[in-house]
């Protein structure tokens, strides 16, 4: 902190003027969820231990592949959105906080838009 | 990485146990002692008092001991009926008021130790200066640009009741030092009695600056570093709801934007 006036400690950078729109999407996503999850985990009950070609069929019917896609998209941004909440409740160093930041982004950008991907490769084949 | 143990020089070590004497009830007071002077550790003195011989607040307690027992036992107090703040510190493991906390309310010994997660300056005396710039910072005064009137600035009943639970703050710092996300992030985060503070002025009719004042928080750590952990409302000595006051202005956040 050096010799900083506490005024200037406190006053820091300013205001980031942002903050709002992830606490409202956290919100959000986490209703979407709430609304989603009990058919995504229905659909996803019945097609567990079913051989592939009968679990595949289930993915075929619009409704459940939408579902299933927007439940995907939905959890993946909920955890970006919360786990970046985590890293920057507790992770103080700054290099290290940057690089899990967007290591974070990077990874649930992946996972989600592969999952998303293996749905409409299920959805849309013939 | 979020501090989760003490400092090897600031881990606690067994102190001094004074003679106990021969009182008609005896109670135990386990009280955190630290000197910057002597470049020890801080260590737990035990102190006996006859209750019966004493006050009925821990305030009184406390100031038996530095009265009859050992002078050098610092503390700040001022009012001694809660209205101050000055006596704010850890009592059977709840921040609270030391003139307002009955001695009969703790079961067993009396553990006292100094506000959590702040620098100490000496034995119960925590160092406040940052606590006192972040409300600083929130500009606690009436915002105007309206001529000022001749006479006073005009406030029907119910737009004062909205003050109801907000003015009653007395900055005692028991809820800011109970909050976990002030101790990993207090350097920026606000914490719960600067935003209650702020939404005093947030929630005043009379108030012209709105919107500046709720720029100002816009931001992910002064204000979003708050995630309803309630310990402020529940440690409170003056039963407010320092989270509810929080809760209003992300409200105030979000309306404007709709």
């Amino acid at each position: 902190m050096g010799m900083k006036t506490s005024r200037a400690q406190v006053r820091g950078l300013g205001s980031a003027k942002s903050g709002t729109d992830h606490w409202w999407t956290q919100r959000i996503s986490a209703i979407s969820l709430a609304l989603l999850a009990p058919f995504f985990f229905v659909t996803f009950a019945i097609a567990i231990g079913k051989p592939w070609d009968e679990a595949v069929v289930l993915y075929k019917y619009p409704f459940n592949a939408i579902v299933a896609a927007l439940f995907i998209l939905a959890v993946f941004h909920h955890i970006n959105l919360g786990l970046q909440v985590v890293i920057e409740d507790y992770i103080h160093a700054p290099a290290l906080r940057t690089g899990m930041l967007i290591g974070l982004k990077l990874l649930c950008g992946l996972l989600g838009f592969a999952a998303a991907f293996s749905i409409a490769m299920i959805a849309f084949s013939v | 990485m979020a501090q989760f143990t003490l400092p090897k020089n600031s881990q606690i070590v067994q102190g001094k146990t004074w003679p106990k004497g021969s009182g008609e009830s005896m109670k135990a007071f386990k009280v955190y002692r630290w000197n910057p002077d002597t470049g020890e550790n801080p260590r737990i003195d035990t102190y006996y008092i006859d209750t019966k011989d004493c006050g009925p607040m821990v305030l009184d307690a406390i100031i038996k001991i530095k009265n009859e027992i050992d002078p050098t036992l610092t503390f700040r107090r001022s009012c001694r009926e809660g209205i101050c703040g000055s006596c704010a510190m850890n009592i059977d493991g709840t921040n609270t008021l030391a003139c307002t906390k009955g001695i009969a309310e703790v079961s067993g010994d009396v553990r006292i130790y100094p506000l959590p997660h702040m620098p100490v300056v000496k034995d119960l005396v925590p160092d406040l200066t940052h606590f006192y710039a972040q409300h600083a910072s929130i500009k606690p005064w009436l915002e105007t640009d309206s001529a000022t009137p001749t006479k006073e600035w005009k406030q029907s009943p119910e737009d004062r009741e909205q003050l109801d639970g907000l003015y009653e703050c007395i900055l005692c710092a028991c809820c800011s030092t109970s909050c976990p996300s002030y101790w990993w992030n207090g350097d920026r985060y606000l914490g719960p009695a600067a935003l209650l503070q702020a939404y005093r002025w947030l929630a005043d009719s009379r108030d012209e600056a709105r919107g500046e004042r709720l720029d100002d928080l816009e931001d992910p750590f002064r204000l979003y570093r708050c995630h309803t952990i309630m310990n402020c409302a529940k440690t409170c000595p003056k039963g407010l709801n320092p989270a509810k006051a929080i809760g209003s202005i992300k409200k105030m956040m979000v309306e404007r934007q709709m």
